[in-house]
Protein backbone atom coordinates (compact mmCIF):
# COMPACT_ATOMS: atom_id res chain seq x y z
CA UNK A 1 0.00 0.00 0.00
CA UNK A 2 2.72 2.38 1.07
CA UNK A 3 4.85 1.51 -1.59
CA UNK A 4 1.95 2.37 -3.74
CA UNK A 5 1.26 5.50 -2.65
CA UNK A 6 4.83 6.57 -2.81
CA UNK A 7 5.68 5.33 -6.39
CA UNK A 8 2.35 7.81 -7.53
CA UNK A 9 3.57 10.62 -5.53
CA UNK A 10 6.76 10.37 -7.43
CA UNK A 11 4.86 10.43 -10.59
CA UNK A 12 2.73 13.14 -9.81
CA UNK A 13 6.22 14.86 -9.15
CA UNK A 14 7.77 14.17 -12.61
CA UNK A 15 4.85 14.94 -14.63
CA UNK A 16 4.12 18.53 -12.40
CA UNK A 17 7.73 19.00 -12.98
CA UNK A 18 7.73 18.46 -16.83
CA UNK A 19 4.78 20.32 -17.26
CA UNK A 20 6.45 23.48 -15.20
CA UNK A 21 9.48 22.84 -17.53
CA UNK A 22 7.00 23.25 -20.39
CA UNK A 23 5.44 26.28 -18.90
CA UNK A 24 9.25 28.35 -18.61
CA UNK A 25 10.07 27.29 -21.93
CA UNK A 26 6.84 28.86 -23.35
CA UNK A 27 7.89 32.04 -21.48
CA UNK A 28 11.36 31.64 -22.14
CA UNK A 29 10.40 31.93 -26.10
CA UNK A 30 8.01 34.34 -25.59
CA UNK A 31 10.65 36.71 -24.22
CA UNK A 32 12.95 35.96 -26.98
CA UNK A 33 10.52 36.99 -29.44
CA UNK A 34 9.93 40.18 -27.67
CA UNK A 35 13.93 41.15 -27.38
CA UNK A 36 14.01 39.98 -31.43
CA UNK A 37 11.22 42.69 -32.02
CA UNK A 38 13.10 44.93 -29.68
CA UNK A 39 16.08 44.66 -31.56
CA UNK A 40 14.67 45.02 -34.86
CA UNK A 41 13.02 48.18 -34.25
CA UNK A 42 16.04 49.70 -32.77
CA UNK A 43 18.57 48.66 -35.77
CA UNK A 44 15.92 50.32 -38.35
CA UNK A 45 15.69 53.46 -35.84
CA UNK A 46 19.38 53.51 -35.69
CA UNK A 47 20.35 52.95 -39.42
CA UNK A 48 17.63 55.47 -40.31
CA UNK A 49 19.18 57.94 -38.31
CA UNK A 50 22.56 57.07 -39.01
CA UNK A 51 21.92 57.34 -42.32
CA UNK A 52 20.36 60.40 -42.29
CA UNK A 53 23.52 61.81 -40.09
CA UNK A 54 26.28 60.81 -42.71
CA UNK A 55 23.82 62.85 -45.14
CA UNK A 56 23.19 59.89 -47.31
CA UNK A 57 19.38 60.59 -46.54
CA UNK A 58 17.90 64.05 -47.26
CA UNK A 59 15.69 64.79 -43.81
CA UNK A 60 14.15 67.33 -45.42
CA UNK A 61 12.03 64.06 -47.60
CA UNK A 62 12.08 61.56 -44.62
CA UNK A 63 12.88 63.29 -41.06
CA UNK A 64 14.65 61.42 -38.77
CA UNK A 65 13.68 59.33 -36.08
CA UNK A 66 15.09 61.99 -33.12
CA UNK A 67 12.77 64.53 -34.60
CA UNK A 68 9.79 62.48 -35.05
CA UNK A 69 9.99 61.58 -31.08
CA UNK A 70 10.83 64.95 -30.39
CA UNK A 71 7.48 65.69 -32.28
CA UNK A 72 5.47 63.19 -30.46
CA UNK A 73 6.56 64.41 -27.35
CA UNK A 74 5.82 67.75 -27.85
CA UNK A 75 2.37 66.69 -29.00
CA UNK A 76 1.78 65.11 -25.82
CA UNK A 77 3.19 67.67 -23.63
CA UNK A 78 1.07 70.67 -24.66
CA UNK A 79 -2.19 68.22 -25.29
CA UNK A 80 -2.95 69.03 -28.88
CA UNK A 81 -2.31 65.44 -29.71
CA UNK A 82 -5.42 63.93 -27.50
CA UNK A 83 -8.40 66.15 -29.01
CA UNK A 84 -7.30 64.64 -32.58
CA UNK A 85 -6.59 60.91 -31.55
CA UNK A 86 -9.85 60.94 -29.75
CA UNK A 87 -12.02 61.97 -33.17
CA UNK A 88 -10.13 59.29 -35.17
CA UNK A 89 -10.31 56.84 -32.51
CA UNK A 90 -14.89 57.47 -32.06
CA UNK A 91 -14.79 57.30 -36.35
CA UNK A 92 -12.96 54.20 -36.50
CA UNK A 93 -15.05 52.41 -33.40
CA UNK A 94 -18.18 53.67 -34.82
CA UNK A 95 -17.10 52.22 -38.22
CA UNK A 96 -16.26 49.04 -36.94
CA UNK A 97 -19.35 48.65 -35.18
CA UNK A 98 -21.95 50.07 -37.57
CA UNK A 99 -19.84 48.10 -40.63
CA UNK A 100 -19.58 44.79 -38.49
CA UNK A 101 -24.07 44.69 -37.05
CA UNK A 102 -24.76 45.38 -40.82
CA UNK A 103 -22.06 42.91 -42.17
CA UNK A 104 -22.97 40.49 -39.83
CA UNK A 105 -26.59 41.07 -39.75
CA UNK A 106 -26.52 40.76 -44.06
CA UNK A 107 -24.07 37.69 -43.77
CA UNK A 108 -26.38 35.41 -41.82
CA UNK A 109 -29.76 36.52 -43.93
CA UNK A 110 -27.47 35.71 -46.94
CA UNK A 111 -26.30 32.37 -45.71
CA UNK A 112 -29.82 31.34 -44.22
CA UNK A 113 -31.98 32.06 -47.85
CA UNK A 114 -29.85 31.45 -50.61
CA UNK A 115 -32.53 32.66 -53.18
CA UNK A 116 -31.52 36.00 -52.04
CA UNK A 117 -27.96 35.17 -51.69
CA UNK A 118 -28.13 34.72 -55.34
CA UNK A 119 -30.41 37.69 -56.32
CA UNK A 120 -27.93 40.12 -54.73
CA UNK A 121 -24.48 38.33 -55.59
CA UNK A 122 -23.33 40.36 -58.45
CA UNK A 123 -24.68 43.59 -56.76
CA UNK A 124 -23.21 42.75 -53.70
CA UNK A 125 -20.01 42.24 -56.20
CA UNK A 126 -20.57 46.03 -57.93
CA UNK A 127 -20.45 47.56 -54.31
CA UNK A 128 -17.19 45.88 -52.94
CA UNK A 129 -15.06 46.66 -56.17
CA UNK A 130 -15.68 50.86 -55.89
CA UNK A 131 -12.76 52.05 -55.35
CA UNK A 132 -13.41 54.07 -51.72
CA UNK A 133 -11.06 56.89 -52.16
CA UNK A 134 -13.77 57.94 -54.79
CA UNK A 135 -16.32 57.09 -52.25
CA UNK A 136 -15.07 59.80 -49.68
CA UNK A 137 -15.95 62.99 -51.74
CA UNK A 138 -19.27 61.75 -51.98
CA UNK A 139 -19.93 61.11 -48.68
CA UNK A 140 -18.57 64.81 -47.51
CA UNK A 141 -21.26 65.89 -49.87
CA UNK A 142 -23.68 63.86 -48.15
CA UNK A 143 -22.75 63.96 -44.25
CA UNK A 144 -20.99 66.64 -44.26
CA UNK A 145 -17.24 67.94 -42.62
CA UNK A 146 -17.95 65.89 -38.95
CA UNK A 147 -17.80 62.24 -38.10
CA UNK A 148 -20.12 61.09 -40.13
CA UNK A 149 -18.61 60.99 -43.44
CA UNK A 150 -15.74 59.37 -42.16
CA UNK A 151 -17.72 56.95 -40.53
CA UNK A 152 -19.50 55.67 -43.84
CA UNK A 153 -16.40 55.39 -45.04
CA UNK A 154 -14.95 53.06 -42.50
CA UNK A 155 -18.30 51.08 -42.51
CA UNK A 156 -17.72 50.73 -46.50
CA UNK A 157 -14.76 49.00 -45.93
CA UNK A 158 -15.64 47.15 -42.69
CA UNK A 159 -19.07 46.08 -43.68
CA UNK A 160 -17.76 43.77 -46.47
CA UNK A 161 -15.36 41.93 -44.60
CA UNK A 162 -17.73 41.05 -42.03
CA UNK A 163 -20.39 40.18 -44.38
CA UNK A 164 -18.05 37.56 -46.02
CA UNK A 165 -16.96 36.21 -43.34
CA UNK A 166 -20.25 36.05 -41.59
CA UNK A 167 -21.46 33.98 -44.61
CA UNK A 168 -18.63 31.84 -45.16
CA UNK A 169 -19.21 31.06 -41.14
CA UNK A 170 -22.68 30.44 -41.26
CA UNK A 171 -22.46 27.88 -44.33
CA UNK A 172 -19.43 25.99 -42.85
CA UNK A 173 -21.01 25.14 -40.33
CA UNK A 174 -21.63 21.35 -39.39
CA UNK A 175 -24.23 19.61 -41.00
CA UNK A 176 -23.59 16.97 -38.28
CA UNK A 177 -24.24 19.52 -35.30
CA UNK A 178 -27.47 21.17 -37.18
CA UNK A 179 -28.48 17.92 -37.18
CA UNK A 180 -27.83 16.71 -33.81
CA UNK A 181 -28.97 20.50 -32.01
CA UNK A 182 -32.40 20.41 -34.22
CA UNK A 183 -32.71 16.30 -33.32
CA UNK A 184 -32.32 17.54 -29.53
CA UNK A 185 -35.20 19.93 -30.24
CA UNK A 186 -33.90 22.99 -31.75
CA UNK A 187 -35.96 25.51 -32.96
CA UNK A 188 -35.05 27.44 -36.00
CA UNK A 189 -34.04 30.29 -33.52
CA UNK A 190 -31.92 28.08 -31.14
CA UNK A 191 -30.50 26.53 -34.05
CA UNK A 192 -29.22 29.70 -34.65
CA UNK A 193 -28.43 30.88 -31.24
CA UNK A 194 -26.60 27.48 -30.24
CA UNK A 195 -24.75 26.74 -33.51
CA UNK A 196 -24.55 29.00 -36.46
CA UNK A 197 -23.72 31.81 -34.64
CA UNK A 198 -20.91 30.07 -32.36
CA UNK A 199 -19.54 28.93 -35.79
CA UNK A 200 -19.63 32.09 -37.40
CA UNK A 201 -17.85 33.81 -34.34
CA UNK A 202 -14.78 32.26 -35.54
CA UNK A 203 -14.59 33.25 -38.70
CA UNK A 204 -15.86 36.93 -37.61
CA UNK A 205 -13.27 36.76 -35.06
CA UNK A 206 -10.54 35.80 -37.36
CA UNK A 207 -11.65 38.60 -39.25
CA UNK A 208 -12.09 41.37 -36.49
CA UNK A 209 -7.95 42.14 -37.07
CA UNK A 210 -8.72 43.25 -40.68
CA UNK A 211 -11.79 44.94 -39.89
CA UNK A 212 -10.14 47.10 -37.11
CA UNK A 213 -7.50 48.03 -39.55
CA UNK A 214 -10.08 49.09 -42.66
CA UNK A 215 -11.87 51.02 -39.89
CA UNK A 216 -8.89 53.48 -39.17
CA UNK A 217 -7.62 53.43 -43.00
CA UNK A 218 -11.47 54.37 -43.40
CA UNK A 219 -12.01 57.06 -40.73
CA UNK A 220 -8.11 58.36 -41.40
CA UNK A 221 -8.49 58.89 -45.25
CA UNK A 222 -12.01 60.83 -44.95
CA UNK A 223 -10.11 62.96 -42.29
CA UNK A 224 -7.71 63.30 -44.79
CA UNK A 225 -9.74 64.30 -47.78
CA UNK A 226 -11.72 66.57 -45.70
CA UNK A 227 -12.09 67.77 -42.53
CA UNK A 228 -10.85 69.99 -39.47
CA UNK A 229 -10.20 67.49 -36.26
CA UNK A 230 -8.19 63.85 -36.27
CA UNK A 231 -5.08 62.15 -36.92
CA UNK A 232 -5.50 62.12 -41.03
CA UNK A 233 -6.24 65.80 -40.68
CA UNK A 234 -2.63 66.24 -38.83
CA UNK A 235 -1.74 64.40 -41.63
CA UNK A 236 -2.56 66.16 -44.36
CA UNK A 237 -1.90 69.41 -42.63
CA UNK A 238 2.02 68.73 -42.37
CA UNK A 239 2.16 67.53 -45.36
CA UNK A 240 0.56 70.99 -46.95
CA UNK A 241 3.43 72.47 -45.36
CA UNK A 242 5.87 70.14 -46.42
CA UNK A 243 6.31 68.83 -42.81
CA UNK A 244 7.67 65.64 -43.09
CA UNK A 245 8.60 65.17 -39.53
CA UNK A 246 4.51 66.14 -38.65
CA UNK A 247 3.51 63.31 -41.30
CA UNK A 248 6.13 60.83 -40.00
CA UNK A 249 5.25 61.45 -36.65
CA UNK A 250 0.97 60.99 -37.57
CA UNK A 251 1.85 57.80 -38.83
CA UNK A 252 4.00 56.93 -35.97
CA UNK A 253 1.19 57.58 -33.46
CA UNK A 254 -1.27 55.71 -35.75
CA UNK A 255 0.47 52.43 -36.13
CA UNK A 256 1.04 52.78 -32.70
CA UNK A 257 -2.40 52.91 -31.45
CA UNK A 258 -3.04 49.83 -34.45
CA UNK A 259 -0.94 47.71 -32.32
CA UNK A 260 -2.09 48.52 -28.94
CA UNK A 261 -5.55 48.08 -30.18
CA UNK A 262 -5.12 44.51 -31.80
CA UNK A 263 -3.15 43.18 -28.66
CA UNK A 264 -6.32 43.88 -26.56
CA UNK A 265 -8.74 42.31 -29.90
CA UNK A 266 -6.13 39.19 -29.41
CA UNK A 267 -7.14 39.36 -25.74
CA UNK A 268 -10.84 39.51 -26.09
CA UNK A 269 -10.67 36.54 -29.17
CA UNK A 270 -8.43 34.03 -27.14
CA UNK A 271 -11.28 33.99 -24.30
CA UNK A 272 -14.53 33.79 -26.62
CA UNK A 273 -12.49 31.13 -28.34
CA UNK A 274 -10.85 29.65 -25.28
CA UNK A 275 -12.75 26.45 -26.10
CA UNK A 276 -10.49 26.29 -29.41
CA UNK A 277 -7.12 26.47 -27.73
CA UNK A 278 -6.67 22.60 -26.77
CA UNK A 279 -7.53 21.97 -30.17
CA UNK A 280 -4.89 20.66 -33.10
CA UNK B 1 -44.94 14.61 -26.02
CA UNK B 2 -42.60 11.47 -25.16
CA UNK B 3 -44.27 8.42 -26.32
CA UNK B 4 -48.02 9.29 -25.61
CA UNK B 5 -51.09 7.54 -25.62
CA UNK B 6 -50.18 5.29 -28.14
CA UNK B 7 -47.53 2.90 -26.93
CA UNK B 8 -50.84 1.61 -25.10
CA UNK B 9 -52.56 0.19 -28.57
CA UNK B 10 -50.65 -2.89 -30.34
CA UNK B 11 -49.30 -0.86 -32.82
CA UNK B 12 -45.12 -0.71 -33.29
CA UNK B 13 -43.29 2.37 -32.20
CA UNK B 14 -41.71 3.10 -35.83
CA UNK B 15 -42.66 1.27 -39.10
CA UNK B 16 -40.90 1.41 -42.69
CA UNK B 17 -43.09 0.67 -45.18
CA UNK B 18 -40.93 -0.59 -48.53
CA UNK B 19 -38.55 2.47 -48.00
CA UNK B 20 -36.10 3.22 -50.52
CA UNK B 21 -34.02 5.93 -50.37
CA UNK B 22 -32.14 7.32 -54.04
CA UNK B 23 -28.83 10.01 -53.78
CA UNK B 24 -27.04 11.07 -56.24
CA UNK B 25 -23.97 10.79 -57.27
CA UNK B 26 -20.99 13.55 -57.63
CA UNK B 27 -20.72 11.79 -61.55
CA UNK B 28 -25.16 12.50 -61.88
CA UNK B 29 -26.25 9.29 -61.75
CA UNK B 30 -28.77 8.48 -59.31
CA UNK B 31 -27.31 5.44 -56.65
CA UNK B 32 -29.72 3.60 -54.58
CA UNK B 33 -28.78 3.05 -51.04
CA UNK B 34 -31.75 1.07 -49.60
CA UNK B 35 -34.47 -0.30 -51.49
CA UNK B 36 -37.84 -1.80 -50.24
CA UNK B 37 -37.40 -1.85 -46.44
CA UNK B 38 -40.27 -3.03 -44.61
CA UNK B 39 -39.52 -2.81 -40.81
CA UNK B 40 -41.93 -2.46 -38.07
CA UNK B 41 -40.51 -2.26 -34.65
CA UNK B 42 -42.69 -3.10 -32.01
CA UNK B 43 -42.70 -0.22 -28.95
CA UNK B 44 -40.49 -1.81 -26.47
CA UNK B 45 -38.45 -3.84 -28.34
CA UNK B 46 -34.89 -3.80 -28.70
CA UNK B 47 -34.15 -4.01 -32.63
CA UNK B 48 -30.50 -4.37 -34.05
CA UNK B 49 -29.55 -3.74 -37.10
CA UNK B 50 -26.24 -4.92 -38.83
CA UNK B 51 -24.63 -4.97 -42.71
CA UNK B 52 -21.72 -4.64 -44.61
CA UNK B 53 -20.23 -1.35 -44.27
CA UNK B 54 -21.88 1.07 -46.53
CA UNK B 55 -24.72 -0.61 -47.28
CA UNK B 56 -27.29 2.37 -45.77
CA UNK B 57 -27.47 1.65 -42.17
CA UNK B 58 -26.94 5.27 -41.38
CA UNK B 59 -29.08 6.43 -44.32
CA UNK B 60 -31.73 3.94 -42.68
CA UNK B 61 -31.68 5.71 -39.11
CA UNK B 62 -31.59 9.44 -41.15
CA UNK B 63 -34.82 8.07 -42.63
CA UNK B 64 -36.02 6.95 -39.56
CA UNK B 65 -34.90 10.00 -37.40
CA UNK B 66 -37.10 12.09 -40.14
CA UNK B 67 -33.69 13.78 -41.20
CA UNK B 68 -34.21 12.25 -44.75
CA UNK B 69 -36.91 12.41 -46.76
CA UNK B 70 -37.61 8.82 -48.39
CA UNK B 71 -37.51 8.74 -52.02
CA UNK B 72 -40.47 6.21 -51.92
CA UNK B 73 -42.28 4.53 -48.90
CA UNK B 74 -43.75 5.67 -46.10
CA UNK B 75 -42.35 6.58 -42.18
CA UNK B 76 -44.67 5.71 -39.73
CA UNK B 77 -44.07 6.54 -35.89
CA UNK B 78 -47.06 5.24 -33.29
CA UNK B 79 -49.02 4.52 -36.46
CA UNK B 80 -48.84 8.19 -37.47
CA UNK B 81 -47.16 9.31 -40.71
CA UNK B 82 -43.79 11.13 -40.47
CA UNK B 83 -43.40 14.41 -41.21
CA UNK B 84 -40.29 16.47 -40.96
CA UNK B 85 -38.22 15.50 -37.65
CA UNK B 86 -39.19 12.57 -35.81
CA UNK B 87 -40.40 14.02 -32.19
CA UNK B 88 -40.39 10.63 -30.59
CA UNK B 89 -36.92 10.12 -31.32
CA UNK B 90 -33.43 10.85 -29.72
CA UNK B 91 -30.81 9.91 -32.57
CA UNK B 92 -26.66 9.34 -31.64
CA UNK B 93 -25.18 10.14 -34.93
CA UNK B 94 -22.33 7.94 -35.73
CA UNK B 95 -20.15 10.95 -36.17
CA UNK B 96 -18.81 13.19 -33.34
CA UNK B 97 -21.66 15.59 -32.72
CA UNK B 98 -20.89 17.50 -29.64
CA UNK B 99 -20.89 21.11 -29.70
CA UNK B 100 -17.14 22.05 -29.57
CA UNK B 101 -18.56 25.36 -27.58
CA UNK B 102 -19.94 23.98 -25.04
CA UNK B 103 -18.06 22.58 -22.15
CA UNK B 104 -18.79 18.90 -21.36
CA UNK B 105 -21.89 19.82 -19.13
CA UNK B 106 -23.77 22.12 -21.24
CA UNK B 107 -23.54 19.56 -23.88
CA UNK B 108 -25.14 17.11 -21.77
CA UNK B 109 -27.49 19.97 -20.71
CA UNK B 110 -28.24 20.91 -23.97
CA UNK B 111 -31.83 18.99 -24.60
CA UNK B 112 -32.95 20.46 -21.23
CA UNK B 113 -31.91 24.11 -21.96
CA UNK B 114 -33.65 23.69 -25.64
CA UNK B 115 -36.91 22.83 -23.85
CA UNK B 116 -36.45 25.85 -21.51
CA UNK B 117 -35.45 24.08 -17.97
CA UNK B 118 -34.10 26.30 -15.63
CA UNK B 119 -30.47 26.63 -15.20
CA UNK B 120 -29.78 24.82 -11.86
CA UNK B 121 -31.77 22.06 -13.08
CA UNK B 122 -30.14 21.52 -16.23
CA UNK B 123 -26.93 20.94 -14.67
CA UNK B 124 -28.01 19.04 -11.46
CA UNK B 125 -29.38 16.69 -13.85
CA UNK B 126 -26.58 16.63 -16.40
CA UNK B 127 -24.00 16.15 -13.68
CA UNK B 128 -26.38 13.19 -12.17
CA UNK B 129 -25.87 11.46 -16.02
CA UNK B 130 -22.14 12.65 -16.35
CA UNK B 131 -21.69 10.49 -12.90
CA UNK B 132 -23.89 7.85 -14.82
CA UNK B 133 -21.09 7.41 -17.61
CA UNK B 134 -17.85 7.91 -15.59
CA UNK B 135 -17.24 11.19 -16.41
CA UNK B 136 -17.78 13.60 -13.03
CA UNK B 137 -14.38 14.92 -12.83
CA UNK B 138 -14.81 16.23 -16.45
CA UNK B 139 -17.69 18.55 -16.42
CA UNK B 140 -16.24 21.55 -17.12
CA UNK B 141 -13.92 20.41 -19.74
CA UNK B 142 -14.66 21.36 -23.42
CA UNK B 143 -15.00 18.22 -26.26
CA UNK B 144 -11.40 19.04 -27.98
CA UNK B 145 -9.74 18.22 -24.48
CA UNK B 146 -11.51 14.75 -24.43
CA UNK B 147 -10.68 11.34 -25.84
CA UNK B 148 -12.54 9.80 -28.66
CA UNK B 149 -14.26 7.46 -26.21
CA UNK B 150 -14.95 10.00 -23.50
CA UNK B 151 -16.25 12.16 -26.11
CA UNK B 152 -19.16 9.10 -27.00
CA UNK B 153 -19.78 8.91 -23.51
CA UNK B 154 -21.07 12.49 -23.36
CA UNK B 155 -22.96 12.32 -26.36
CA UNK B 156 -24.79 9.42 -24.84
CA UNK B 157 -25.59 11.20 -21.82
CA UNK B 158 -26.38 14.62 -23.82
CA UNK B 159 -29.25 11.65 -25.49
CA UNK B 160 -30.33 9.68 -22.34
CA UNK B 161 -30.92 13.11 -20.47
CA UNK B 162 -33.94 13.72 -22.57
CA UNK B 163 -36.30 10.82 -22.41
CA UNK B 164 -38.28 10.11 -25.47
CA UNK B 165 -39.73 6.63 -26.65
CA UNK B 166 -37.37 5.63 -29.45
CA UNK B 167 -33.73 5.78 -29.14
CA UNK B 168 -31.77 5.74 -32.72
CA UNK B 169 -28.33 4.68 -32.08
CA UNK B 170 -25.57 4.48 -34.86
CA UNK B 171 -22.59 2.46 -34.54
CA UNK B 172 -22.61 4.51 -30.60
CA UNK B 173 -20.16 2.34 -29.23
CA UNK B 174 -17.42 1.08 -31.67
CA UNK B 175 -15.03 3.50 -30.84
CA UNK B 176 -14.58 2.72 -26.95
CA UNK B 177 -12.76 0.09 -25.69
CA UNK B 178 -13.42 -3.26 -24.50
CA UNK B 179 -14.58 -2.87 -21.02
CA UNK B 180 -16.07 0.80 -21.24
CA UNK B 181 -17.66 -0.31 -24.37
CA UNK B 182 -18.99 -3.55 -21.92
CA UNK B 183 -19.80 -0.92 -19.33
CA UNK B 184 -21.68 1.46 -21.66
CA UNK B 185 -23.41 -1.63 -23.01
CA UNK B 186 -24.53 -2.53 -19.94
CA UNK B 187 -25.44 0.72 -19.19
CA UNK B 188 -28.07 1.30 -22.29
CA UNK B 189 -29.51 -2.81 -21.47
CA UNK B 190 -30.09 -1.14 -17.80
CA UNK B 191 -31.90 2.18 -19.13
CA UNK B 192 -34.11 0.50 -21.78
CA UNK B 193 -35.39 -1.90 -19.04
CA UNK B 194 -36.26 1.36 -16.74
CA UNK B 195 -40.25 2.41 -17.79
CA UNK B 196 -40.16 6.26 -18.23
CA UNK B 197 -41.18 8.62 -15.54
CA UNK B 198 -43.39 10.27 -18.09
CA UNK B 199 -45.17 6.71 -18.88
CA UNK B 200 -46.19 6.33 -15.46
CA UNK B 201 -47.73 9.97 -15.32
CA UNK B 202 -49.40 8.90 -18.36
CA UNK B 203 -50.76 6.16 -17.08
CA UNK B 204 -51.76 8.12 -13.59
CA UNK B 205 -55.08 9.36 -15.70
CA UNK B 206 -55.91 5.82 -17.35
CA UNK B 207 -55.83 3.51 -13.82
CA UNK B 208 -56.88 0.35 -16.18
CA UNK B 209 -54.21 0.90 -18.59
CA UNK B 210 -51.52 1.78 -15.53
CA UNK B 211 -52.43 -2.08 -14.25
CA UNK B 212 -51.97 -3.64 -17.61
CA UNK B 213 -49.00 -2.28 -19.39
CA UNK B 214 -47.52 0.79 -17.73
CA UNK B 215 -45.07 -1.53 -15.63
CA UNK B 216 -44.08 -3.57 -18.91
CA UNK B 217 -42.81 -0.27 -20.76
CA UNK B 218 -39.23 -0.20 -22.15
CA UNK B 219 -38.12 2.24 -24.64
CA UNK B 220 -37.66 1.26 -28.03
CA UNK B 221 -34.16 1.13 -29.64
CA UNK B 222 -32.97 1.11 -33.38
CA UNK B 223 -28.93 -0.20 -32.65
CA UNK B 224 -26.97 -0.04 -35.71
CA UNK B 225 -23.86 -2.19 -35.14
CA UNK B 226 -21.29 -3.34 -37.59
CA UNK B 227 -20.42 -5.72 -35.10
CA UNK B 228 -22.62 -9.07 -34.78
CA UNK B 229 -21.41 -10.11 -31.41
CA UNK B 230 -22.81 -7.08 -30.08
CA UNK B 231 -26.17 -6.77 -31.48
CA UNK B 232 -26.65 -10.44 -30.75
CA UNK B 233 -25.75 -9.77 -27.28
CA UNK B 234 -28.03 -6.68 -26.82
CA UNK B 235 -31.30 -7.09 -28.44
CA UNK B 236 -34.20 -8.85 -29.31
CA UNK B 237 -34.24 -9.20 -32.88
CA UNK B 238 -31.57 -8.69 -35.45
CA UNK B 239 -31.88 -7.70 -39.07
CA UNK B 240 -29.05 -8.39 -41.69
CA UNK B 241 -28.87 -5.35 -44.82
CA UNK B 242 -27.75 -6.65 -47.87
CA UNK B 243 -24.48 -5.19 -49.37
CA UNK B 244 -25.27 -1.79 -51.44
CA UNK B 245 -26.52 -0.60 -53.67
CA UNK B 246 -30.38 -1.52 -53.31
CA UNK B 247 -29.94 -3.05 -49.90
CA UNK B 248 -32.77 -4.81 -48.46
CA UNK B 249 -33.40 -6.73 -45.91
CA UNK B 250 -31.74 -9.89 -46.09
CA UNK B 251 -32.72 -11.67 -42.85
CA UNK B 252 -34.66 -11.08 -39.28
CA UNK B 253 -33.56 -13.54 -36.76
CA UNK B 254 -35.27 -13.40 -33.27
CA UNK B 255 -32.73 -13.34 -30.03
CA UNK B 256 -34.72 -15.22 -27.29
CA UNK B 257 -31.48 -15.22 -25.03
CA UNK B 258 -33.24 -14.48 -20.83
CA UNK B 259 -33.17 -11.04 -19.50
CA UNK B 260 -31.51 -9.54 -17.74
CA UNK B 261 -28.59 -10.93 -19.63
CA UNK B 262 -24.77 -10.72 -18.17
CA UNK B 263 -22.52 -9.50 -20.61
CA UNK B 264 -19.72 -10.48 -19.11
CA UNK B 265 -20.51 -14.40 -19.30
CA UNK B 266 -23.16 -14.55 -21.97
CA UNK B 267 -20.44 -14.80 -25.11
CA UNK B 268 -19.48 -17.74 -23.87
CA UNK B 269 -22.79 -19.65 -23.64
CA UNK B 270 -24.09 -22.36 -26.41
CA UNK B 271 -26.85 -20.75 -27.02
CA UNK B 272 -25.06 -17.28 -27.93
CA UNK B 273 -22.78 -19.40 -29.93
CA UNK B 274 -25.24 -20.90 -32.29
CA UNK B 275 -27.14 -17.86 -32.69
CA UNK B 276 -23.84 -16.01 -33.56
CA UNK B 277 -23.10 -18.87 -36.47
CA UNK B 278 -26.79 -19.21 -38.07
CA UNK B 279 -26.66 -15.07 -38.31
CA UNK B 280 -22.80 -14.92 -39.36
CA UNK B 281 -23.84 -17.52 -42.08
CA UNK B 282 -25.91 -14.84 -43.88
CA UNK B 283 -23.97 -11.55 -42.59
CA UNK B 284 -20.83 -13.20 -44.27
CA UNK B 285 -21.89 -13.58 -47.99
CA UNK B 286 -23.38 -9.96 -47.34
CA UNK B 287 -19.17 -8.80 -46.35
CA UNK B 288 -17.83 -10.80 -49.06
CA UNK B 289 -20.21 -9.23 -51.52
CA UNK B 290 -19.40 -6.02 -50.86
CA UNK B 291 -15.61 -6.54 -50.56
CA UNK B 292 -15.77 -7.58 -54.22
CA UNK B 293 -17.74 -4.77 -55.35
CA UNK B 294 -15.05 -2.29 -53.26
N1 LIG C 1 -25.74 12.41 -48.84
C1 LIG C 1 -25.34 11.43 -49.65
N2 LIG C 1 -25.12 11.68 -50.97
C2 LIG C 1 -24.73 10.68 -51.79
N3 LIG C 1 -24.55 9.41 -51.42
C3 LIG C 1 -24.77 9.09 -50.13
C4 LIG C 1 -25.17 10.08 -49.18
N4 LIG C 1 -25.31 9.47 -47.97
C5 LIG C 1 -25.00 8.17 -48.16
N5 LIG C 1 -24.68 7.93 -49.45
C6 LIG C 1 -24.32 6.63 -50.03
O1 LIG C 1 -25.25 5.68 -49.57
C7 LIG C 1 -24.59 4.47 -49.22
C8 LIG C 1 -24.95 4.09 -47.81
O2 LIG C 1 -24.33 4.98 -46.90
P1 LIG C 1 -24.50 4.83 -45.34
O3 LIG C 1 -25.95 4.78 -45.03
O4 LIG C 1 -23.72 5.91 -44.69
O5 LIG C 1 -23.83 3.41 -45.07
P2 LIG C 1 -23.48 2.69 -43.70
O6 LIG C 1 -23.95 3.55 -42.59
O7 LIG C 1 -24.15 1.37 -43.77
O8 LIG C 1 -21.99 2.50 -43.67
C9 LIG C 1 -23.12 4.69 -49.44
O9 LIG C 1 -22.75 4.10 -50.67
C10 LIG C 1 -22.96 6.18 -49.52
O10 LIG C 1 -21.96 6.53 -50.43
MG1 LIG D 1 -22.89 4.46 -41.13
Amino acid sequence: MRKNGEKSEVGSLKSADRSDFRLQASRFRRASVVAWQILVGVVALALWQGLVSLKLLDPFFVSRPSDIARRIATWIASGTLWPHLIVTLEESLLGLVVGAALGIALGFVFARSPMVARVFDPYIKMLNAIPRVVLAPLFLLWFGLGIWSKVALAVTLVFFVMFFSTYQGVRDASQVLIDNVRMLGATERQLVRHVLVPSALTWIFSSLHTSLGFAMVGAVVGEYLGSTRGLGYVISQAEGTFDTTGVFAGMTILGVVVVIVSAAVTRLERWLLRWKRDER
Amino acid sequence: MGVGPHAYKEMPALELDRVCRDFVTPAGRTYRAIEDISLAVEAGAFVAIVGPSGCGKSTLLNVAAGLLPPSSGRVRVDGVDLVGLNRRATYMFQQDALLPWKTVRDNVALGLTLAGVARAESHARADAWLARVGLTAFTAHYPAQLSGGMRKRVTMAQNWIIDRGLMLMDEPFSALDVHTRQRMESELLALWDEATAELAENAENNHALRAQRAPRFKRTVLFVTHDLEEAIALADEVVVLSAGPASRIVARHPVTLDRPRDLMELRTTTAFVDLYRALWAVLREEVVKSQRHA
